[in-house]
């Protein structure tokens, strides 16, 4: 008995220096880029983090962005890189937790010294990963985190997509002027941030704009019994009912709510994007609308190339996250370009003079907090696809 | 001044020493990001040595030691945030080694201790009456319950008019819910990490080995006896439930104003009660030495494994399975890493495990 | 009164869910004295097991209408699955440490909850994304009463829950495997001693928990369609609520579970409708702890003796 367990103390000595030894001094160990072009690091390559939940329950929206992210690469690449020199990502998981986003970015920045970070789509995690970036000076860009505190965090920080004061006004306004609704129920999910705020947001919009709420209530994600808060809501006699929540739960919500015969319109934001939502909702979810970044079936030839290009490399069509992914490398290597040097503060500028950037996501502006001006399209679920009904512009 | 008190505060002088030099040579040495690691392996230190008082020493099964973290992160960030601003106006760090702002902190981490130990007491004084079972359904429980509470919590408050007008109570319940409670200044240095983790490590050492640890392991090993022999079972349980969360509430100030983490209600949840669990498992429940292996292991692994994420957790249940069943009593059991017994000299006269 | 009436219909309906579950732990816990963590992972493999059978069945596909013998196929498939997973765990995992502190047991079962969650979460077994479940049970109304909708799927997951639960009852307290077990979970040495093998009768406890939670797992599918992925925290959840049923009623006491489970669908769901629908977990844990101040031993069951 004694000699195994000395031979254990040995063992788990020898695991301790190995892994001490790789933690320390391992670079690139780890990366997860399936589709990257990995170079050998030297004079030649401009480095770029990237992080985001490639495992975890909101695998899609991080494994979309990386495609996305990976495809403009792969495309600048193709061009010669930017400056001459090729782009190279860096792709850690966080796996959807922010102490993992929080030391994937350390990671990235202090390890693999990229020069810049794209990344997260989830607002706490850009949160976390975020105060890092901008404590080493790194500038940071997320694809789609909506919550205004992300670029609050200071000027290394931004995003190539709206906030969600705005989407919240958006889909009041379309709620108020296009549905012509006076009353909406609240449905909002209480352990997601982006939910809450979302939901505060589009109160504020819509009594403004005179409308009433009906009623508020709240559920968990991941709970599957909402018949407590739809029977309450019920009640109240709502004219629509606005759900600002992820696609994993909007699914089953309208399930029930179609149950418990409320045939109102449902409303929501860009969480509902994914092809998941039609799969899980089926026939509940038709007519639903939603607010979202960029329509797939918008007829311009821009967007209707990238659905092309998309599709020939990962052979599904584009979804929001994966779009807001490109548009954020794309805003990214256009800055590299006219940035005086590749130093935190010199890319920092660049980025946040970024005007009029024809993205797929429509023209990007950066306005004085660093966050993207632009119009947000309200889609409308129409056979189980995601239809373009109109688009409201910031006022 | 006593013998035992000289001799502590020679330890503990030391240990400061220690973790100045781990700090002011070890961490500029390594980079930030080895940096990063060893403060991370310093609080799941703390985290697994309190840990390992409740279920190594007493044998009590407690599955909220999460719980308790998020307690002591909260209030200790109340304290550094809005406390900082009523002190001198403002939330941003204060730097310096020994500046106010730290000073600050030190205080909140304390603060931060004492209200998760007082929060122990009130969860540990019901549930340590009945049997140990029992103990790790309430400490669930109570686990969600503050998961819960806290996901109803209002958003930080960030602007300055804002703060000065704010209420006391409208404070409090400004913890940020369900996205964190983010802008805590970073005050937690390798250095303060370890200072902590050497007041841990020397605490748990002088109980397990003083007459208090011997009725804890006398508890572990059949409370019916130990109360026949007329130890109070339920005190000693009780005191030892509330100093273990006494260390956890610090560890979880220590996370809370760590660069790149965000206390997060969801994220402190069973999971991570889970992985501190496994730490104590496997390092042996009761050594103290034990634990701090295992933490400085399972602190490390995940970032060796980094390719290996999906499988990380499934490699985790499959170990704690094999070790439960072929190896019940961790990697060293009861013992300390300094016990005689490991060493070839006294072969002969070994004390059987 | 529609609305009183719809939560009262709600809560028997969740609760008869949670009481199938609360039977598995209830009956573990009277045999070997131990909370078996990895149940509500037994009840997440028969939610899933049954997606999986019905994937197979072409049920998934769109347009695909299920004949009413797939329901009864998926719930068949689904229980002999966790059954003999339940037997392989406790063969596997529990019976070497039957002598153990009760500790490691614990121990032990959190790490086989574990591996289910995320053996679960591998991309060539359930994957990380939520599936829906399709309808098993036609989606038709029967009748309404003052308002209140009652729909075939909830009828036939009551249905079904009562008869399983009329059917254990039947089994524990009228064949003589059922006295073997309730020898057993009374004092096993003195059952050994009787002639019975008390190795057997662990295994049928384990296994018949299993099934009962498959069983759940199916019907909890049938009424909520959308499927959370395995390592989604919602599953523990619904154990944790299904063991806190199985303390209210009673622990050991398989009546008491039935109770329990009823009770805590019913507070959970007044709650969430009539107080704040914020709070609906915190309902469900005060009551364990007013429990477990007032009367630890459970509503139903008798003091035991512990035994030096």
């Amino acid at each position: 008995m004694k000699h195994s367990s000395r031979w254990i103390i040995a063992v788990s000595a020898t695991l301790l220096t190995m892994a001490c030894q790789k933690a320390a001094t391992s670079s690139s160990v780890g990366a997860l880029s399936p589709g990257a072009a990995k170079l050998s690091a030297g004079a030649n390559v401009i480095r770029v983090g990237e992080y985001g939940s490639l495992t975890g329950s909101e695998a899609t929206f991080g494994q979309s962005v990386h495609h996305g992210v990976m495809l403009a690469t792969n495309e600048q690449n193709a061009l010669g890189g930017v400056k001459g020199k090729k782009i190279e990502i860096i792709s850690y998981d966080d796996q959807g937790k922010s102490q993992e986003a929080g030391t994937a970015a350390t990671r990235l920045i202090t390890d693999d010294k990229v020069v810049a970070l794209l990344g997260e789509f989830a607002s706490s995690l850009s949160i976390a990963g975020g105060r890092v970036a901008q404590q080493y000076q790194v500038p940071m860009i997320s694809p789609g985190s909506t919550n205004p505190q992300v670029t609050e965090i200071g000027d290394m920080i931004s995003r190539v997509c709206f906030i969600d004061p705005f989407q919240g006004f958006v889909m009041a306004k379309f709620a108020r002027v296009d549905l012509k609704a006076d009353r909406v129920a609240l449905l909002f999910d209480q352990a997601q941030a982006y939910s809450k705020g979302l939901k505060d947001n589009f109160k504020e919009s819509f009594v403004k704009m005179g409308g009433t709420i009906t009623s508020e209530q709240a559920y968990t994600g991941g709970d599957q019994d909402y018949s407590a808060q739809l029977t309450t809501i019920r009640e109240t006699h709502p004219q629509a009912i606005f759900i600002p929540g992820y696609y994993t739960d909007v699914g089953n919500l309208a399930l029930q709510a179609r149950k418990l015969g409320i045939t109102v319109p449902l409303l929501g934001g860009d969480g509902w994007d994914s092809a998941k939502l039609a799969e899980i909702g089926g026939d509940a979810i038709e007519g639903g609308y939603f607010s979202n970044h960029y329509s797939v079936g918008d007829t311009s030839p821009a967007v209707q190339d990238f659905v092309r290009r998309y599709q020939a490399s990962f052979h599904a069509l584009p979804d929001s996250q994966a779009a807001l992914g490109y548009d954020a490398a794309k805003l990214l290597f256009d800055a590299i370009g006219r940035a005086a040097s590749l130093s935190g503060k010199d890319l920092a500028a660049a980025i946040a003079q970024t005007k009029d950037l024809h993205g797929v996501t429509g023209n990007i502006t950066l306005d004085d907090h660093r966050n993207a001006r632009k119009p947000a399209v309200v889609l409308q679920m129409k056979q189980g696809k995601p239809t373009f009904v109109t688009s409201i512009a910031p006022e | 001044m006593s013998q035992t008190v000289k001799k502590n505060l020679r330890v503990l002088l030391l240990s400061v020493g220690l973790a100045a030099v781990l700090h002011g040579v070890i961490v500029p040495m390594v980079g930030p990001f080895a940096g990063k690691l060893l403060t991370d392996i310093g609080m799941n230190i703390i985290l697994a040595v309190s840990l390992t008082m409740v279920n190594g020493f007493t044998g009590q099964f407690s599955i909220g030691h999460a719980g308790f973290m998020a307690v002591g992160g909260y209030v200790a960030g109340l304290i550094t945030y809005y406390g900082a601003f009523f002190l001198w106006g403002s939330t941003q760090l204060v730097p310096g080694f020994f500046s106010p702002g730290v000073g600050l902190f030190v205080v909140a981490c304390l603060v931060g201790g004492l209200v998760a130990a007082a929060l122990g007491y009130l969860v540990g004084l019901p549930s340590l009456r009945l049997r140990g079972d029992y103990l790790a359904i309430v400490t669930l429980g109570f686990g969600e319950i503050i998961r819960v509470v806290l996901q109803q919590t209002n958003d930080v408050i960030f602007s300055v008019d804002e703060l000065r007008r704010a209420s006391f109570a409208t404070l409090v319940t400004s913890v940020g819910g369900a996205l964190g409670f983010t802008g805590l200044p970073f005050y937690t240095t390798a250095f303060w990490v370890y200072v902590f983790v050497a007041l841990t490590v020397v605490v748990a050492y002088r109980l397990k080995f003083s007459s208090y640890g011997r009725a804890f392991l006398a508890i572990r090993d059949d409370e019916l006896a130990a109360e026949a022999m007329g130890i109070n079972t339920t005190q000693l349980k009780i005191r030892a439930f509330v100093l273990a969360a006494f260390f956890a509430g610090i560890a979880g100030a220590l996370f809370a104003h760590e660069i790149g983490t965000t206390l997060n209600p969801r994220e402190l949840g069973f999971q991570k009660s889970f992985d501190i669990i496994i730490m104590v498992v496997l390092g042996g429940m009761g050594s103290i030495s034990g634990a701090v292996l295992a933490a400085i292991v399972l602190t490390l692994l995940p970032e060796w494994l980094r390719f290996f994420a999906e499988y990380r957790l499934i490699v985790y249940a499959l170990v704690l399975i094999l070790m439960m069943i072929l190896r019940p009593q961790g990697l060293l059991g009861l013992h300390e890493l300094w016990e005689q017994s490991w060493w070839p000299r006294r072969r002969g006269k070994m004390v059987s495990s | 009164m529609t609305k009183l009436l719809q939560t009262l219909m709600d809560g028997v309906s969740v609760g008869s869910l949670y009481a199938l579950i609360a039977l598995g732990y209830t009956m573990v816990y009277g045999i070997l004295q131990f909370i078996n963590f990895a149940h509500s992972d037994i009840f997440m493999l028969g939610a899933w097991g049954a997606f999986v059978i019905a994937q197979c069945l072409g049920l998934t596909l769109p347009g695909a209408h299920a004949p009413l013998w797939a329901a009864f196929a998926a719930l068949g498939g689904a229980m002999a699955l966790c059954g003999t997973m339940g037997f392989v765990i406790e063969r596997a995992a529990y019976r070497p440490l039957r002598h153990a502190p009760r500790l490691n047991v614990l121990i032990t079962a959190i790490g086989v909850s574990l591996l289910l969650e995320n053996i679960g979460q591998l991309s060539f077994v359930f994957g990380t994304q939520p599936q829906r479940m399709p309808a098993l049970f036609p989606d038709t109304t029967l009748c309404t009463v003052l308002g209140v909708q009652l729909r075939l799927v909830d009828c036939m997951v009551m249905g079904i829950a009562v008869t399983l639960m009329l059917g254990l009852q039947w089994l524990i307290f009228h064949t003589r495997v059922g006295r073997a077990m309730r020898a057993v979970s009374f004092c096993p040495h003195i059952a050994a001693l009787m002639g019975i093998s008390v190795d057997r009768i662990v295994s049928l406890t384990f296994v018949i928990g299993s099934m009962l939670a498959a069983a759940a797992g199916v019907l909890y599918a049938a009424k909520y369609p959308g499927l959370n992925q395995s390592a989604h925290p919602t599953w523990i959840l619904l154990g944790l609520k299904a063991f806190v049923a199985a303390v209210v009623g009673g622990i050991g006491n398989v009546r008491g579970a039935m109770l329990g489970g009823l009770l805590i669908g019913v507070v959970e769901l007044f709650g969430a409708a009539y107080l704040s629908p914020h709070l609906r977990d915190l309902y469900v844990f005060s009551l364990l702890i007013v429990m477990l101040l007032w009367r630890p031993q459970g509503l139903l069951a008798q003091h035991r003796l512990e035994k030096v």
